[in-house]
């Protein structure tokens, strides 16, 4: 799977919401679905499916889809 | 200096004189945000401290008590604006604090509470078991104190793991597949402190557990085990003794600051961070108390801006223990708590306050 489906998937996953939703301004608890709870279900969704591991300033700091493929980008994954 | 500049140097690193000014300096400005955003704050002010505007240090700073929270609505946002809710947990019969939150202020408080955990824990995840059940998040739009304390710490842990089922009793096989996993590495734990102590240190395990590898860290106040008699050093003795767990951080913090924590040193003492600070005061007058004076805890903190709860008067007695001169390095003021203040040393505050 090309990465970008494989970040959008990994979102659908964790969250539970249609991929449709899942665009680059899709925010942190711009929708319930994604709350400080599912947060925590997503980064190791995340860490799974990429085989990375996040640190906790990234934690805080991926507030959006956008950030999430920045966040990975630094860790070494291609888009 | 501005707020984020506070909260991204290394904490618990400004002397006490370089944090003075920046406090205030931050603290004026937060004090007309208010007056100017809220009703209620402005009424308090001019109620009790009559207005002032020139204040030449923290010391004069109003302060408002944190029963204020009960009785009014305070805030200083549009209800548009408002983004989560934080209550406390209230004893019986007591009215319930309602902490308005827009997500500028949730957002600095998250950065903040990181920073000062970071510096105990490290800045890797480890895996974290909490002493507690998933049950407390059942109430989303509303979350308990405990909720939103558990998911402040989350991002330090991954495999969160949770002690507790959802009837809140301990359950044995979790933590001993837990242990079993990630043996011989660092573990994280938390919990608030009866938590720790009823369903950890007290639980009837089959099995000896070795946590030697731990770092536990606990909050949320001792009224419940001063009750049973268990203060501090008993609790860090007795936790040693039965799980050989040395690496024990309590922090004191309330759900009016949330993100504003002070953070145990190891020898026991409250330690406050570059952007928060304390004051002791004189129960009876409110006069600053100096070091080794008993009395009311004032916390003050740069972060509360949806709300005004940036200078609150605790209901907790502690003692200033010393300023700068901390064995191991760490800066600005710090203390320890005594306990609950009585109701007649309230009486006079809640008076001059909720009339």
């Amino acid at each position: 799977m090309e990465n970008n489906q494989k970040l959008v998937h990994a979102f659908h996953e964790a969250l539970g919401i249609d991929s449709n939703l899942i665009k680059d301004n899709l925010t942190y608890q711009s929708i319930p679905e994604w709350d400080s709870i599912s947060h925590m279900i997503l980064i190791s969704q995340l860490e799974e499916d990429f085989n990375v591991s996040i640190e906790t300033d990234d934690v805080i700091d991926l507030s959006s889809f956008k950030k999430a493929r920045e966040i990975l980008i630094k860790l070494g994954i291609n888009f | 200096m501005i707020i984020d500049d506070l909260i991204s140097l290394p904490q618990f690193s400004l002397h006490q004189n370089e944090k003075d000014k920046t406090m205030l300096e931050l603290m004026k400005t937060l004090h007309d945000h208010h007056v100017t955003n809220s009703v209620a704050y402005k009424e308090i002010c001019k109620r009790v401290f009559k207005n002032e505007v020139n204040f030449n240090s923290i010391e004069d700073l109003p302060f408002i008590p944190v029963s204020a929270f009960k009785n009014h609505q305070l805030l200083s946002v549009e209800d548009g604006d408002i983004f989560k809710v934080l209550t406390s947990s209230g004893t019986t019969g007591q009215s319930v604090s309602k902490i308005y939150l827009d997500k500028d202020t949730a957002r600095l408080q998250s950065v903040a509470l990181s920073k000062i955990i970071a510096h105990v824990v490290g800045p890797h995840r480890l895996p974290m078991l909490v002493i507690d059940s998933k049950a407390v998040y059942a109430n989303k739009s509303s979350f308990s104190a405990r909720g939103a304390g558990i998911l402040g710490i989350a991002p330090f842990g991954k495999d969160h793991t949770y002690v507790l089922n959802e009837n809140f009793e301990p359950d044995e096989a979790v933590l001993k597949n837990f242990l079993e996993k990630y043996n011989g590495q660092r573990i994280f734990i938390f919990g608030f402190t009866f938590m720790v102590w009823q369903f950890l240190q007290k639980a009837n395990f089959d099995k000896k557990y070795d946590l030697s590898n731990a770092i536990l860290m606990h909050s949320g106040g001792w009224k419940k085990l001063v009750e049973i008699a268990v203060d501090n050093q008993t609790f860090r003795q007795q936790l040693k003794e039965k799980f050989n767990l040395k690496n024990i951080y309590n922090y004191y913090g309330m759900v009016e600051q949330v993100g504003s924590v002070f953070m145990e040193n190891e020898k026991g003492y409250l330690h406050a961070p570059n952007f928060a600070d304390v004051i002791i005061r004189n129960p009876i007058d409110f006069s600053v108390q100096p070091i080794g004076e008993p009395g009311l805890i004032q916390v003050l903190s740069v972060l509360p801006k949806s709300y005004p709860g940036h200078s609150l008067l605790t209901e907790d007695i502690g003692v200033l223990e010393g300023i700068d001169d901390s064995p191991e390095g760490w800066k600005g003021k710090y203390f320890r708590i005594l306990g609950r203040a009585k109701k007649a040393e309230l009486r006079g505050c809640s008076d001059t306050f909720n009339k």
